[in-house]
């Protein structure tokens, strides 16, 4: 069987739901089909613990349809985890729905025929070095963006709409590209379900954006500011990276919640939005660290290591909060250093209008003109502080705080080794990012300060020569 | 808890500043303590320039000193040894010296008097200036001498100046700011208490910058009261008062004091003005043309100045805040790449080295903004209400002048005391007249001195930004290849 295949593109999702694969269907068939089983789509939350005490083969006997393809898919979606690991029961059937087995593929593998386990391994040797690039890369050829923030409805029932456009050439997705209108609570909703699947097992959900009572408020009553566009344009960007992080990990990318949330153009309402965000994590951290205290642990070595990785979550954690402290204040000079730019130009110009010196009056004019640019430029410089270091700073700050909550977890939680092994990976795939990510903003941060200094020349070079004309 | 007040301790300023580095900047370790028996000896006689000897030791940053230590040693000599603390004080220096002199462009170093504060130390509240002088007027005993002078008997000489009839069509020059140390003192204080809750890097770069901010303000408050000097000696006819000879030579103190009841009096005084300006802007128009457009300049440019000023010293502190958080972010840098394990760790320590010397930099652009800027406006400010002030002197006396005129007519009139109605009416048109020619000239110069004195600051401001904009660039462009190569 392996051999007929040509390996599909990675993170080539199926529909993930076994009641999908009752249909019968094409995996590869549009969201439609995904859709009408959606609704069913919090079950397969509660599977998972499930299947972890179920024994591999007895799985739903429907999803058997075992397509060659989804053998493929396993594998490369499996990719990260390691093939050793013990037969983890297949959380939810044989399925090609890596995305809702937190566990490895070999587990899924497991239960399946063994013949399937057969054509496993060669599975993964044919497309093991793209998939290993490509998961180490972390990069799926999948683009999101969201834009067009627009205020439906008025008064206090108004929300902003957001278009989430999606463009990628997945064959798990019936289009290559195409958009939907999502409001706030649709994406809170997805972070609450795809965290109620993965969390406990180990798996880094991204935390969704904050809710903020008074930012939308202000929207919502019309007011028409540059904060209340600020608020937009922040949870705008805020909601990109969100879904950017949320694709970039490969299990994630395969929740048909998530297919469904990007694809669909009616979702069902989020009701139970109790963001889950960084602050809400927080609150889980603790109710778990409550419940791990009560239960007696048995040290060993893996425990060492989660203490060592906590004790550095910790300490990363606190410094982040140090420079992210930092950077606010930067951005908050910044912009003080931009207001009072503009005011000093004003007043130099009015100097120059009154100094009977044509000369001189006319280099503090240009002098005034000079400082209206500085000061546009320093504007432009506060935001690129705020949005490219401080927000990335606060998305990792909450990252880190869901990464602490997963070390605790593991905590308590029986299969201990399974989920350490998979929070292990985690982490590690966590760091690697970080690390990435870091770099990345770091750097652009850095470029956006020398196009200022590179203009910053420009305009005082062309200074020089009316303050030499004085005579 | 560390105790440490900045006032407590006596800084030396030592010139000659054209010379270089030769001046002092605090270590580490905090400024240097001054030589012995400062309240005695040295004002009473005339040292000359303490000579090179022992610098003082050196002491661990953060160490309890003995409020007003006084070392037993001549008098550190402020050499590069001292630079150590700052790596890049020479230019700091030379160019803030340029500042100084660029104030006073015109003012040419007169070998008939030249007048310069060759020292200066900061005692707890007060501060002392050496006011060293070089003539060859035979009015002076000596050639070179050296008083001790506080800021009050630099604010009696400024007074005796302007209460002075003769100098009326004068421009007075503008009396120097009190020295002014409370914020930095409160900075000083502040960071001591906050000591517990910053790391040790951090905290000695604070404590750094806060040095260097309280010499800077410092060494500005030793240069405006050395251009007041310096402007007076340039004047032609103020270098000849005897109250300014006394001031320089001199060698006892003053004595000045009974300042609250002549503060009180010259604010009496600045009330009368300030209502008499109303009286004469709305009054009597100017018959001549060439005080009338100056009258009107004056007015408005004295209040753009001011408003400039402001706008200007606030944009320059926003610009040093600024500079000031890239310095905790670079420790905040610094502190990841440390403990951190990946290699993540050698891109942050090379970001937050970055960051540092980036700060370097924007503290030099603010401090050049300030210089080239901020003290420029200011002290057109300064010489622009003393113009104005002398246009009141020349109004009131115009005044005087008339009303004298109707009083003679009126004399002439009853055939009484005509003789000596036209006596004071005499006395006025020639005050008047003497006023008004010598006013014209002032005013005329002082216009040249201004727009020199601006095209000057303006060009070297435009140069330093220039300069930083560059280095900054530079470094930016290093750390990004840096970095990029290695990812």
């Amino acid at each position: 069987m392996a051999a007929e295949r040509e390996p599909p593109p990675l993170g080539d999702g199926k529909p993930t739901d076994f009641e999908e694969l009752e249909d019968g269907e094409d995996l590869f068939t549009s969201t439609v089909s995904t859709l009408e089983s959606s609704p069913s789509s919090p079950e397969p939350a509660s599977l998972p613990a499930e299947d972890v005490s179920t024994n591999s083969n007895g799985r739903k006997p429907a999803e058997v349809v075992l397509d060659d393809d989804r053998e493929d898919l396993f594998a490369e979606a499996t990719e990260e985890v390691s093939l050793d690991s013990p037969e983890r029961e297949p959380i939810l059937s044989s399925e090609p729905s890596p995305a809702v087995t937190p566990v490895t593929p070999t587990t899924l593998i497991a239960p399946r025929m063994e013949s399937k386990s057969i054509s496993a391994p060669v599975i993964f040797d044919r497309s093991r070095e793209e998939i290993e690039e490509e998961a180490n890369g972390d990069v799926f050829d999948i683009e999101i963006g969201v834009s067009d923030p627009e205020k439906v409805g008025d008064g206090m029932n108004a929300y902003m709409a957001y278009r989430v456009t999606t463009k990628t050439s997945l064959s798990m997705f019936s289009k290559s590209e195409f958009s939907v209108k999502r409001r706030f609570s649709d994406f809170l909703g997805l972070h609450s379900k795809l965290a109620s699947k993965y969390l406990h097992v180990g798996y880094i959900v991204p935390p969704a954006p904050e809710k903020s009572i008074v930012g939308m408020t202000k929207v919502k009553v019309g007011k028409e500011d540059s904060s209340s566009t600020e608020f937009v344009e922040k949870r705008r960007a805020a909601l990109e990276r969100y879904l950017q992080r949320t694709v970039k990990h490969p299990t994630l990318l395969q929740d048909p919640d998530l297919r469904q949330f990007l694809e669909s153009s009616e979702l069902p309402r989020a009701v139970n939005t109790q963001a889950l965000s960084g602050a809400g994590i927080l609150r889980m951290v603790n109710k778990a660290a409550d419940a791990v205290n009560k239960m007696t642990i048995k040290m060993n070595e893996s425990d060492a290591w989660f203490e060592e990785k906590q004790q550095q979550f910790e300490n990363l954690d606190q410094q982040l909060r140090k420079l992210h402290a930092s950077v606010e204040a930067l951005v908050c000079h910044r912009k003080e250093l931009s207001a009072n730019t503009a005011a000093f130009a004003k007043s130099a110009a009015m100097l120059g209008n009154s100094e009977d010196h044509t000369a001189l009056s006319r280099a503090l004019s240009q002098l005034a003109e000079v400082e209206e640019k500085i000061d546009q430029l320093h504007q432009e410089q506060a935001f690129a502080d705020f949005y490219m270091f401080s927000e990335l700073l606060s998305d990792y700050i909450r990252l880190i705080a869901a990464v602490k909550w997963e070390a605790k977890v593991q905590q308590g939680e029986r299969d201990f080794e399974q989920i350490s092994k998979t929070i292990r990976k985690e982490v590690g795939r966590f760091e690697a990012k970080r690390v990435k990510d870091f770099k990345t903003v770091i750097i652009k941060y850095l470029e956006s300060l020398v196009q200022t200094q590179q203009q910053l020349i420009k305009y005082w070079e062309a200074f020089l020569p009316e303050a030499k004309a004085i005579a | 808890m560390w105790v440490w007040a900045f006032g407590a301790f006596p800084t030396r300023v030592l010139r000659p500043w054209a010379e270089g580095p030769a001046f002092l900047f605090p270590t580490a370790h905090g400024p240097r303590p001054s030589a012995p028996g400062r309240g005695g000896a040295g004002c009473s006689e005339a040292p000359p320039p303490p000579a090179a000897t022992s610098p003082a030791p050196p002491a661990a940053a953060g160490s309890l000193r003995p409020r007003g230590a006084v070392r037993a040693c001549a008098g550190p000599r402020l050499g590069a040894a001292m630079m150590e603390g700052l790596d890049d004080g020479p230019d700091f220096l030379s160019e803030e010296d340029r500042g100084l002199k660029a104030i006073n462009v015109d003012l040419q170093s007169d070998a008939a008097l030249q007048v310069d504060i060759s020292d200066a130390l900061s005692e707890r509240d007060k501060v002392k200036f050496t006011v060293h002088t070089k003539s060859s007027l035979p009015n002076f005993k000596q050639n070179e001498f050296s008083v001790v002078r506080q800021h009050e008997e630099f604010i009696w000489l400024h007074d005796s100046f302007v209460e002075n009839e003769d100098y009326a069509g004068y421009i007075i020059p503008p009396a120097p700011p009190r020295p002014d140390f409370d914020a930095s003192r409160e900075k000083l204080q502040k960071l001591g208490e906050g000591e517990g809750s910053m790391t040790k890097e951090e905290f000695t770069k604070m404590k750094q910058e806060l040095e260097a901010e309280y010499l800077a303000i410092f060494k500005k408050t030793v240069a405006m009261h050395e251009v007041f000097l310096c402007r007076v000696a340039a004047h032609p006819i103020l270098r000849k008062d005897l109250n300014f000879h006394v001031f320089l030579e001199y060698n006892q103190d003053l004595s000045v004091r009974g300042k609250n009841k002549k503060e009180k009096l010259e604010d009496f005084f600045k009330n009368m003005v300030k209502s008499a300006d109303g009286v004469i802007v709305s009054g009597v128009k100017d018959v001549d043309d060439f005080f009338e457009h100056e009258r009107t300049f004056l007015l408005e440019y004295h209040n753009r100045v001011k408003d400039a000023s402001a706008k200007s010293d606030r944009m320059t502190r926003s610009h040093k805040s600024a500079a000031d958080d890239y310095n905790r972010i670079g420790s905040s840098l610094y502190a990841l790449g440390t403990q951190d394990s990946t290699d993540i760790c050698k891109f942050f320590l090379k970001v937050s080295e970055l960051f540092d010397k980036t700060r370097k930099i924007e503290a030099r652009v603010s401090a050049d903004e300030d210089l080239k800027l901020s003290d420029l406006l200011k002290y057109y400010l300064r010489e622009s209400q003393a113009a104005k002030d002398l246009l009141y002197r020349r109004s009131r006396s115009l005044v005087d002048y008339e009303n004298a005129n109707k009083a003679l007519d009126k004399a002439r009139a009853k055939n009484k005391d005509v003789l000596q109605a036209e006596t004071s009416q005499q006395l006025c048109c020639q005050k008047f007249e003497k006023i008004s020619e010598s006013a014209k000239q002032e005013l005329i110069d002082f216009k040249t001195r201004r727009v020199a004195a601006f095209r000057k600051n303006l060009v070297e401001l435009a140069e330093l930004e220039l300069k930083h904009a560059k280095g900054n660039l530079q470094l930016l462009q290093n750390c990004l290849a840096v970095l990029n190569g290695d990812t």
